[in-house]
């Protein structure tokens, strides 16, 4: 229990370590692609943290949790469009319009379980999705180029590769702090009384699905925030970030890191973002290699990466 | 004549052309050990079912300590201090023994809205959890998780659990369900010492048990309600013992 504990421990100091020193290995290596592909990571590793909340603590499959990405991005890019650069407007504009989202859509797929709430959060990101499609005047099917990065004054430049990566890794991090808050807090305990035995938990005098909605409303907004610094780190945001593939890779990053473990979603996706990118590299038929890999850890490695480190320094 | 705590009348619960719960009245006063038998397939545990809401009455109304509560949600009920146990166990497998019983106090405690303080540093709901842990003697357990105990602790815990939320009301649905003779004897004596402190409401299939602790009995043959007396009556009621001709036996074995 107690090596298991430490070596989890250990992976999350590496992990931290390793992150914050990138941009310094960048700029000694002069390798600037690394640290391109590490924004991206760590923007989907906040994505996946969030996703994490809901699914791995609080046992809610959302198969539609790539919605808010594209509603934190559009927020983004629309605001952007309009002439409103400022990101004290955008950002909380962002988070707001997915918490809305959130609310709404959780209102009415937590009536629901199992696979039945799988399906109609999926029904509802595509609904997102084809509505995005719509939007003749922010470029529809095309999606919409974002031409001025979001202002915040003389406070930071995101312009700037570094600090750009910073502040995405200061937001995975807070991300991180915030749900550890959480799942620790009175209403994490009850959120994952829900997942454990619900019919339990209402025995004891719990109203399930209020604090099951403000869960998924809480892991909306920071999904949504994710979405605001994936629009700034590509400068662009079409429906594609929105469809049920993009929900499919968060959760993979989720099982595949271990879930209801805090670090284990980063894990998951930097090892799902960095095979994709290598094996993409070597074969276009990289999703045959991906596919059975996959498929081994959810097989052998229960818990994903985060158990099976457990078990092996336990064992 | 004080008014009783639990008022259940002309209760009616349809599945489909079967009529599990027949026009059922039954009062429960405070401080009594209220004891339901009848045979199997009897409506015992979907009677319980609609005293927690669980599931809903197609007709008849429940009171409770004054208050009608026949459309409340289970959650609302359990506020009120109407707690429950499970004929099948049903706790929180992969929590503590500790953590399930704190959990049982936080829901007296109030709402659970709150995100940021660790709630398993919360001396009050650790020390209400560790003094409800007492009361089934099984504090020596308390960091165990619970799919690690045995089933006869399950079932204390479960007991444990119902008590953290300061029921006025506890519905014990079969708690001597699958143990063993000294575990039902250590049960019975617990519920021998609980008694004093909260109304019971007992389903138990052991008639040793339910004879031994009961106040009253009521006996439910088809949903209905065929006799309500206290232990002597019963024993010697004549519609009773031909309800139960097929296992005569136990209810007369200490006769």
């Amino acid at each position: 229990m107690t090596a298991s504990f430490n070596s989890r421990n250990a992976i999350a100091v590496l992990i931290i370590a390793g992150l914050l020193l990138l941009p310094v290995y960048s700029q000694l290596s002069g390798n600037v692609f690394v640290l391109t592909l590490f924004t991206r990571i760590v923007i989907f590793a906040l994505a996946a943290v969030s996703l994490n909340l809901i699914m791995g603590y609080g046992g809610m499959m959302s198969f539609g949790h790539a919605a808010y990405l594209g509603i934190g991005g559009y927020a983004v890019g629309i605001l952007a469009a309009e002439g409103i650069g400022s990101g004290f407007v955008q950002w909380p504009v962002a988070i707001a319009c997915s918490a809305l989202f959130a609310l709404v859509i959780g209102a009415l797929s937590l009536r629901t379980r199992g696979v039945y709430f799988i399906m109609i959060t999926l029904a509802f990101a595509q609904m997102a999705y084809y509505v995005a499609s719509g939007l003749a005047r922010y470029g529809g099917d095309d999606g919409l180029t974002i031409y001025k990065r979001s202002n915040f004054g003389g406070l930071i430049n995101l312009s700037s590769r570094v600090q750009f990566y910073y502040l995405c890794l200061g937001c995975l991090f807070g991300g991180i702090y915030l749900v550890s808050r959480i799942v620790n807090s009175r209403f994490g305990l009850v959120v994952q009384g829900l997942r454990s035995n619900e019919q339990r938990m209402q025995a004891i005098g719990f109203p399930v699905n209020r604090y099951r909605l403000v869960c998924f409303v809480i892991a909306g907004m920071l999904c949504g925030l994710a979405g605001a610094l994936l629009a700034n780190n590509t400068d662009f945001i079409s429906p594609a970030v929105m469809y049920w593939t993009r929900s499919g890779d968060l959760m993979v990053m989720v099982i595949l890191g271990g879930m209801g473990s805090l670090f284990g979603p980063v894990l998951g996706a930097i090892v799902y973002l960095v095979l994709e990118e290598f094996l993409s590299q070597v074969t276009e038929y990289w999703a045959l290699i991906m596919g059975p890999l996959l498929l081994l850890i959810v097989l052998f490695g229960r818990g994903g990466i985060m158990g099976l480190v457990g078990r092996l320094t336990r064992g | 004549m004080a008014e009783p705590l639990l008022r259940v009348e002309n209760l009616v619960r349809r599945f489909g052309g079967i009529v599990a719960t027949d026009k059922l009245s039954l009062d429960v006063s405070r401080g009594e050990l209220h004891a339901i038998i009848g045979p199997n397939g009897a409506g015992k545990t979907t009677l319980i079912s609609q005293l927690t809401g669980q599931l809903r009455p197609s007709a008849g109304t429940i009171g409770f300590a004054g208050q009608d509560i026949t459309q409340l949600p289970a959650w609302r009920r359990s506020q009120l201090g109407l707690a429950r146990s499970f004929q099948i166990t049903s706790l929180l497998p992969d929590f503590t023994a500790s953590d399930n019983v704190a959990l049982a106090a936080q829901a007296r405690d109030g709402h659970s809205f709150r995100f940021w303080g660790n709630a398993r540093k919360e001396k009050h709901l650790r020390e209400a959890a560790r003094s409800a842990l007492a009361r089934v003697r099984l504090e020596h357990r308390a960091d165990v998780v619970v799919s690690k105990l045995s089933h006869g602790e399950q079932r204390e815990l479960e007991l444990a659990v119902a008590l953290a939320t300061k029921p006025q009301l506890l519905l014990l649905d079969e708690p001597m369900a699958g143990l063993g003779a000294t575990e039902s004897a250590r049960m019975v004596k617990l519920l021998s010492e609980l008694r004093r402190e909260v109304t019971i409401i007992l389903v138990e299939h052991d008639m040793d048990a339910v004879f031994a602790l009961a106040d009253r009995i009521t006996v439910l043959v088809y949903g209905r309600v065929i006799a309500s007396d206290v232990p002597a009556a019963i024993r010697s009621n004549e519609e009773v013992r031909r309800a139960y001709l097929g296992d005569q036996h136990v209810v007369t074995r200490h006769g």
